[in-house]
């Protein structure tokens, strides 16, 4: 009698163990939910990307004029200046665009930067479209360097009508692991 | 909270016993655990007060005066952590140790070698979060949210904190898995679910809880850890990672975690009031189901901690919704608590004087907390100290009264000796009074603009800042008085009866008090099972 509760207990202890590694494992697990939720919504100001093709094939809305404002900022103690050369632009959703910024190193030292983009309203971060950009890869700036920098984008014609102005802002970050003072 | 003489004398007959420290470090009877769990739990009370007073000290008149910001930021920090993992949970688990086995009528907890180990880690756990105020760059001041990426500018504390919670976490996992395991196949022939005691009820919830939200918490701060010493970018904007992902995770945690903080709180409201309003309790079965539905809507309510990070409004609706609904159950409650009160005989022994002081003001912090579910006016008093005052009213004058109104409840049948009555009704209104004193004008700073987390504060907030610090003072020491009665009911004073109370009921009252050292080593016969009606 106490033998066959004493073995109950301990199945038991095990099945709630593993239910404790299994939400140990969720915890991780909502990392990529998070992201692929926010996708599929475009919440958290994540912007889309799509091929130069795909671009070139969609319609221009001549009717309607949307502003894109730049927004640019350095993260942590980054030692650069970092600029977009107009502060805002006028464009028809479904045309091409571009924009240049200018990123100066005023390190005596190379160092590596990573950028990440956001647009607001996060609502419509889903119809901003790029299909280049120097957020798709790391930028290393020598000692000194200046460097232009273009992203080209689209306004997808189906962004809410009530829509009149996107942010698009950039943080540049350094990546630690690639500079070469590091 | 009895000692070593209460029931040594009970334990001759069974077994190896080892004298002295050897006793306590080695036992697996779940009396002995219960006690350590409750004395850890006082003096971390003590420990995580002592913070507070030097936060309203503080706090007393603007401008600096007593300690440098980042020590206080250390303060609100370690306050938090402290009363949290170090007071009232374990004092919880302690409850639950000394009281389930006896009302459910089980010799001991299910898995009594994992109940010593899971009470033995919180020492060790405190050691390494306390033992951070002697490092360089002192004890975590980010918050005890941990949010990165300011957690991640902590000194060398900062792997410690992870492993202190880390180790928490494991304590009370343990002690969850335990207790599910005891009620589920320990209970007494006759013993059904639904005539179980609501402690016992509110407690098994509190235990999935746990074991649900736990290691939700364990895997944020692992991703902390490895965001600052191994590469990785979880939250790490530069990394492509989101800080705001951790406010996400951690409250995922978090919430049920309140949760965890004050159902058992409600059960032991639903043992205190029938008893000393000498009426069964109204709604059993609805107490039962509002405690799951609780529950259940604290995994859904998460983002309500954090409207203001830029949500869109879809998800502030829904978060304010699922929010404000859990009003609903609350309410319930409430409501079964005062009928059970209606036309019935109430006598105000202190127990019962605690429980009811709980009631009312834990529903004084549930409307603050309806107020601050409603997304537009939360822009306004997130981060203020209208929260501090909401959450001060739902755990100090919530978990923290109900603590205490359950340690004068079964403190004598414990010890064995009645409590001194006239002193613990000193603790009571002396506690009551200042416990308003200090918190209540906490709501006028905080509707005014008043931030928390701050050392300083701009000079039209003088006034009730020092009411607020008197009251704080006038509490802090009025828990002195609590020691007292405590350390004079474990010495001795007037016998207590087997049932102590007229109106109790339930299986632990048919045991002798003090109980012997193992208790219902055959179960209880089915006919004294009365069920949780009562």
């Amino acid at each position: 009698m106490r033998g066959s509760i004493d073995q109950a207990n301990k199945r038991l202890g095990y099945k709630l163990l593993a239910v404790t590694l299994a939400m140990f494992g969720f915890g991780y697990a909502l990392v990529p939910l998070y992201s692929v939720f926010c996708e599929l919504t475009g919440l958290n100001g994540k912007t889309g990307r799509i091929s130069a093709e795909t671009a070139a094939s969609e319609t221009i809305d001549q009717n309607r004029s949307v502003t894109v404002e730049f927004v640019t900022s350095i993260g942590g103690s980054l030692p650069w200046k970092f600029k977009a050369k107009v502060a805002k632009i006028s464009v028809h959703p479904g045309a091409a665009t571009e924009a240049t910024f200018v990123a100066v190193n005023e390190a005596s030292f190379p160092i590596v930067g990573r950028a990440v983009p956001s647009v607001a309203p996060n609502s419509a971060a889903r119809y901003f479209n790029k299909t280049e950009c120097f957020c798709f890869t790391e930028q290393k700036l020598a000692a000194g360097e200046t460097k232009d920098m273009v992203v080209r984008f689209v306004v997808d014609p189906r962004l809410p009508a009530d829509v009149r102005t996107l942010t698009l802002a950039y943080t540049f970050f350094e990546a630690p692991e690639l500079s070469a003072n590091n | 909270m009895s000692d070593a003489a209460a029931h040594g004398e009970h334990d001759e007959h069974h077994g190896y016993h080892p004298g002295g420290m050897k006793r306590w470090l080695f036992t697996t009877n779940h009396k002995d655990i219960g006690t350590m769990y409750l004395i850890f739990a006082l003096i971390m009370f003590f420990i995580g007060g002592a913070m507070a007073m030097v936060i309203r000290l503080e706090l007393f008149q603007p401008g600096l005066q007593f300690v440098e910001p980042q020590f206080f930021n250390s303060m609100t920090t370690m306050h938090a952590l402290v009363m949290i993992f170090g007071a009232v949970m374990p004092a919880w688990t302690g409850f639950a140790n000394w009281l389930i086995p006896m009302m459910i009528g089980a010799p001991d907890m299910a898995l009594p070698r994992l109940n010593n180990w899971s009470f033995w880690i919180l020492p060790f756990a405190f050691t390494l979060l306390l033992g951070t105020f002697f490092m360089p760059g002192g004890a975590p001041a980010g918050g005890w949210t941990m949010y990165p990426p300011l957690v991640l500018q902590t000194g060398d504390a900062f792997p410690f904190l992870i492993f202190a919670v880390h180790f928490m976490g494991a304590s009370s996992i343990a002690g969850a898995i335990n207790i599910i395991a005891t009620v589920f196949n320990m209970r007494a022939p006759g013993m059904t679910l639904m005539k179980l005691p609501l402690f016992v009820w509110t407690w098994i919830i509190t235990a999935f809880l746990l074991i649900a939200s736990i290691p939700v918490l364990a895997g944020a701060v692992t991703m902390l850890l490895t965001d600052k010493f191994f590469g990785t970018a979880f939250f790490a904007a530069s990394g492509g990672g989101d800080p705001v992902m951790f406010q996400h995770i951690f409250w995922f945690f978090g919430h049920p975690e309140v949760y965890i903080l004050i159902l058992p709180a409600f059960g032991i409201a639903s043992a205190i009031i029938p008893t000393f309003a000498r009426k069964p309790l109204f709604g059993y079965a609805s107490m039962v189901y509002a405690t799951g539905a609780i529950a259940f809507l604290s995994f859904i309510v998460w983002a309500h901690h954090m409207f203001t990070v830029g949500m869109p409004l879809a998800g502030e609706l829904f978060f304010m919704y699922t929010t404000v609904l859990i009003a609903v159950p609350t309410g319930v409650k409430v409501f079964n608590w005062c009928a059970t009160l209606w036309q019935s005989s109430i006598t105000f022994e202190v127990p019962m004087l605690f429980s009811l002081a709980f009631v009312i003001l834990f529903t004084i912090g549930g409307f603050s907390g309806l107020m601050l579910g409603i997304t537009p006016v939360d822009f306004q008093y997130h981060d203020t100290y209208f929260v501090v005052a909401h959450f001060h009213y739902v755990l100090v004058t919530g978990a923290i009264f109900s603590i205490i109104s359950a340690t004068y409840f079964w403190l004598p049948k414990w010890t064995g000796h009645m409590y001194d009555e006239t002193l613990g009704k000193w603790h009571f209104w002396l506690s009551t009074i200042s416990v308003n004193v200090l918190f209540f004008p906490q709501h006028f700073l905080g509707l005014a603009g008043m931030p928390r987390r701050i050392p300083d504060y701009a000079v039209q907030f003088a006034d009730f800042n020092m009411v607020s610090s008197i009251g704080g003072f006038v509490f802090g020491f009025s828990q002195i008085l609590f020691v007292m009665v405590i350390w004079k009911c474990v010495k001795g004073g007037e016998k207590a009866t087997d049932r102590v109370w007229e109106g109790a009921h339930g299986l632990e009252w048919t045991l002798p008090s003090p109980p012997p050292y193992h208790s219902f080593t055959t179960p209880p016969a089915p006919a004294s099972i009365e069920g949780g009606m009562r």
